[in-house]
């Protein structure tokens, strides 16, 4: 995890929240929910995705309840507060803004100097 | 819902804890398991999809640590872990862990005895409300007491005071309807109860407005402890009669519980007024100015006044009296002292005494620290591997350090629980002890809260002292290196000063300090044994007969006296009968100022200089087994109708006349104006209870020209003591009913004098003691540590032919180097001790040959017994299967 945190800080706690912003899930769903949405372009270390998960409970972002998976084996199922939803908004507008200032600033070509 | 069940639930409402690491470890495991049926789904095994889905899962462990610590409130997760864990450890080495804890033991346990005593004798011995305001009026310089006048000026022209209560140390025979029986008291002034500001537990207490001049308040306040044991808790004590010195007495009240004065080593039995003083002493000496009868003075100051501006107020006072009574003038100025344990006289040499054993009790604790701390260094690079292995595992250095302070921290807390556990049996023995069984002096010590910090104080200070000592090994491992190679240590074994070797340099060093220290004790008590005495006590029963205690006057007590005598000498089998005011070496003397025959102005400041003094019958000198040099006896002649004379020892006749020869015939003045004539010389003595005095003045006095009515009868027999005491108690009463006795053998009564130079040897030869074994488990640790990481070198030494004693060279080298230095320094700060050391044992000074021989051999004994076993294991070192292991 320390390499993948230091590559792009934030982003994984930004990938679960929009992962479960799509409906409740359990870790592993949440793993499979963000390599099918990346297009399995985002490698993360499962055990990683835990101490995540719960920093964001602990942030009263998520809210977990113990529940049943599609194939009966018990599960912990996390979804979206209403913090958590705000949070996935601002984060969202932030990385879009980086991403896109980003993308300008490497768009750019010597002409436009 | 089953019990067990019903107890898990309950359990984990209270252990958040515990439900949150079961949530955790459901939840990891659940998703193992949604990802193996994944696996599965994609045609592997099922054991096999597992086996994947925890390889791609990855460190789980570390995950779930740090999910706990994500989770928050994991700290006391982690403890409880770290000491399950670490008790898990400890047991799997019991030797190392026993050992570890028993040395603490000791050392926590005597700094916890020590500062218990200090605690309870010094720090707080007042058990009265606002103590802290509660001061005791002393002297500065020389012990002294004050006269009653004198305290009454005290009291009615002091400034700075809210109050001043007198008291005095007495005895009297007490009379319940039984027996007579002698019991100690203290005479106090009316303000003394409200001075103190505790409430009685029975009736009342006696107040100022009981006093209306002398003899006027015959009324008893029983301690709490008397009236349990002699009174058998009987609430209707209060307004009954009893008889002091056959004098009626009502019993006012009784003192709450644990409340026995302001003498904090000093359990009274009762308190009466000090205006019936007369009654009690038999001499009515309250008017007099001259007779020094107080013995100290409690006072309570004004708000917002110091003890140095209450000490001049009162200083102030002192010399308008001087002023005007010239004759009767206080030489010592007044200081203000904390009260309890007898102001300046008593307190200084107890403080220092105790002063002395903390310091060096905290060194047992430092050496222990340090011999603990060497144990851990070993045990730590030992179980490189281990700490290597868990740091290639993801552990992180600072949770292993936490571990390893874990097990450091409780092993010091057992030391400690079991230290204090031993010193508070000690201490209750102590409190029971009454070291002069005469007089009442105890040492009680109730252990508070103070105590019991103080020792998980210090558990945890050297816990962390030397749980520090392998921080360095660990933050230094390199995992990698440690499991290619064999161990940290064996790389470097031999090559370089480790912190070890230092650590067991001091721990010697301070170990050798306290066993010089216990050889100084030793040595002044049998200079103290051997000191010249100056009279014989072998064969003489001593027997204390309180003639104010029976009623006697001065006109019929020497009478009386003579009569006991002559019953004495009708005793068969004794050979010489005398009586004195007090004899030589007990506890309790007199003395008396001397002033040269030209001195007309008989202020204490113009005296020569004090003097021992006794009051003895003719034949007093055979009895005690005592030389005259020169000049004749007393006779019974010497009485008050023919010239005062007296018989002085050599010391005496060469501070006032140059030398002995010329003092024959020779006259000197007493306090009261009398010239007397010298006309014997006796050799010197020992006469307090201190057996290492300097040569003190003394001087005799025939008792019938100074009488003295509590009177002790010498009896030198070649009887049985037993026998010849009851036969004592026999004639004595036959002379008397009604006269209190109390006998004992001469030897007996010198307890007293050789009770300093035996608590010093006791207590430093606890000490040395303590020092000497921690100094053989520091050398044998480091020896036999030493021989096992070295077996295999020593075996393929031998196996080329080395001698044997090259081999101990090799193996022990280290540890005699060590073992010498050590001692060496130890030695040299033993000297610098010294200073030290005086506070506990008198003319104390290493630099005496036996002193220095038995610390080097000392030493070198332990050395040789602590290397002992490895230097056996070592050479028995068989190459060949040794080198056959590998």
């Amino acid at each position: 995890m320390p390499d993948q945190a230091q590559l792009l800080p934030g982003t994984l706690d930004l990938l679960i929240l929009k992962a479960v912003s799509l409906g409740p899930l359990h870790g592993y769903g949440v793993l499979l929910r963000i390599a099918q949405i990346s297009g399995s372009a985002l490698l993360i270390e499962q055990g990683a995705l835990y101490p995540a998960l719960f920093r964001l409970v602990r942030q009263g972002l998520l809210k977990a309840s113990w529940g049943t998976s599609e194939n009966n084996r018990r599960a912990k199922f996390y979804e979206l507060t209403a913090a958590g939803r705000k949070r996935l908004r601002q984060e969202t507008e932030g990385w879009e803004r980086l991403a896109g200032a980003m993308a300008s600033a490497l768009a750019a070509r010597p002409e436009e100097v | 819902m089953s019990l067990s069940a019903y107890f898990r639930s309950l359990a984990s409402r209270f252990f958040r804890r515990e439900s949150v690491s079961c949530d955790v470890e459901e939840e990891l495991r659940a998703h193992i398991a949604l990802r193996a049926d994944d696996l599965e789904r994609t045609g592997l095994s099922r054991a096999e999809a597992e086996r994947r889905a925890r390889i791609e899962f990855g460190a789980r462990d570390r995950y779930r640590e740090e999910s706990f610590a994500t989770l928050g409130g994991n700290a006391f997760d982690n403890v409880v872990r770290d000491v399950l864990f670490s008790l898990r450890v400890l047991r799997k080495s019991p030797g190392f862990t026993l050992i570890a804890v028993a040395t603490l033991a000791l050392a926590i346990g005597a700094n916890s005895l020590v500062f218990a005593l200090l605690n309870a004798l010094i720090l707080r011995p007042l058990q009265i409300p606002d103590a802290q305001n509660f001061w005791d009026l002393d002297h500065i310089g020389a012990l002294s007491y004050l006269s009653y006048p004198e305290y009454l000026d005290l009291r009615d022209r002091n400034h700075t005071l809210a109050g001043i209560a007198a008291y005095t140390i007495s005895n009297a025979a007490i009379d319940t309807g039984a027996d007579p029986a002698p019991a100690w008291l203290i005479e106090a002034s009316g303000n003394y109860f409200d001075l103190a500001g505790i409430q009685p537990f029975l009736g009342r207490f006696f107040h100022p407005s009981d006093e209306r001049g002398p003899n006027s308040a015959p009324y008893v306040v029983l301690t709490y402890n008397y009236w349990h044991t002699h009174f058998r808790d009987d609430r209707g004590v209060v307004g009954r009669t009893i008889r002091l010195n056959k004098h009626p007495f009502t019993i006012l009240g009784v003192a709450p519980p644990g409340f026995i004065g302001t003498l904090a080593i000093f359990s009274t039995d009762m308190w009466v007024p000090i205006v019936n003083q007369q009654q009690i002493d038999g001499l009515a000496i309250l008017a007099d100015r001259g007779s020094h009868s107080v013995m100290g003075a409690g006072v309570r100051l004004k708000p917002g006044v110091t003890t140095v501006q209450a000490a001049a107020d009162l200083n102030a006072v002192r010399l308008d009296q001087n002023r005007a009574w010239p004759k009767f003038e206080q030489k010592e100025p007044y200081c203000l002292v904390r009260p309890g344990i007898g102001g300046n006289f008593l307190g200084t040499a107890i403080t220092a005494f105790l002063g002395a054993l903390m310091l060096l009790a905290s060194l047992i604790l430092l050496a222990a620290c340090a011999n603990l701390g060497s144990l851990f260094a070993a045990r730590a690079s030992d179980r490189s591997r281990e700490v290597a292995l868990r740091l290639a595992l993801g552990a992180r250095r600072a949770r292993i350090l936490r571990q390893l302070f874990t097990e450091a921290i409780l092993i010091s807390l057992a030391g400690g629980a079991a230290g204090l556990a031993g010193s508070l049996a000690l201490l209750h023995a102590l409190t029971l002890w009454r070291p002069f069984p005469q007089f009442p002096m105890n040492i009680p010590v109730s252990p508070d809260a103070r105590v019991y910090l103080v020792a998980l104080f210090l558990a945890l200070a050297s816990g962390f002292l030397f749980g520090a000592v392998p921080v360095r090994l660990v933050l230094r491992t390199d995992p990698y290196q440690v499991i290619k190679s064999t161990s940290i240590s064996s790389a470097r074994a031999g090559r370089r000063i480790t912190l070890r070797d230092v650590l067991v340099a001091v721990q010697i060093a301070i170990c050798a300090v306290l066993v010089t220290s216990s050889f100084v004790a030793l040595r002044g008590l049998a200079r103290s044994l051997n000191a010249r005495l100056g009279v014989d006590p072998q064969h003489v029963m001593l027997a204390e007969v309180n003639l104010s205690m029976a009623g006697y006057s001065d006109e019929s007590g020497a009478a009386f006296e003579r009569r006991m005598l002559d019953a004495m000498k009708t005793i068969p089998g004794v050979t010489q009968a005398a009586l004195a005011n007090n004899p030589p070496l007990k506890m309790g003397w007199d003395v008396t100022s001397v002033f040269s025959d030209q001195t007309a102005d008989l202020r204490p400041s113009n005296e020569a200089f004090t003097s021992i003094s006794y009051n003895i019958s003719p034949e007093y000198f055979q009895t005690a087994g005592t030389t005259l040099f020169a000049g004749r006896a007393f006779t019974w002649n010497d009485d008050k109708s023919s010239p005062p004379v007296a018989i002085v020892n050599a010391e005496f006749a060469r501070r006032l006349f140059g030398s002995s020869q010329n003092a024959l015939g020779r006259h000197f003045k007493m306090r009261s104006g009398t010239s007397l004539e010298v006309v014997g010389i006796a050799e010197d003595g020992k006469y307090t209870a201190n057996l290492a005095e300097s040569p003190q003045p003394a001087v005799f006095r025939p008792l019938l020209q100074a009488h003295y009515l509590d009177i002790w009868l010498m009896v030198r027999s070649t009887g049985d003591p037993q026998i010849l005491a009851s036969t004592m108690r026999n004639r004595l009463r036959n002379l008397d009913r009604s006269l209190p006795i109390f006998s004992q053998t001469w030897n007996e009564s010198m307890n007293g004098a050789l009770f300093a130079p035996r608590m010093a040897t006791a207590s430093l030869g606890i000490l040395g003691l303590m020092g000497a074994i921690l100094s053989i488990t520091g050398i044998f640790g480091l020896a036999a540590y030493s021989v096992s990481k070295r077996l295999k070198e020593l075996g393929i030494r031998i196996a080329l032919g080395a001698r044997r004693s090259e081999v101990l060279g090799a193996a022990l080298g280290r540890a005699v180097r060590l073992l010498a230095i050590g001692s060496a320094a130890g030695l040299v700060l033993g000297f610098l001790a010294s200073r030290v050391l005086a506070f506990i044992v008198y003319q104390a000074t290493p630099r005496d040959p036996l002193v220095l021989a038995g610390v080097v051999v000392a030493m070198a004994l332990l050395g040789l017994l602590a290397t002992w076993i490895p230097a056996q294991r070592a050479l028995a070192v068989n190459p060949l299967v040794l080198l056959r292991e590998d």
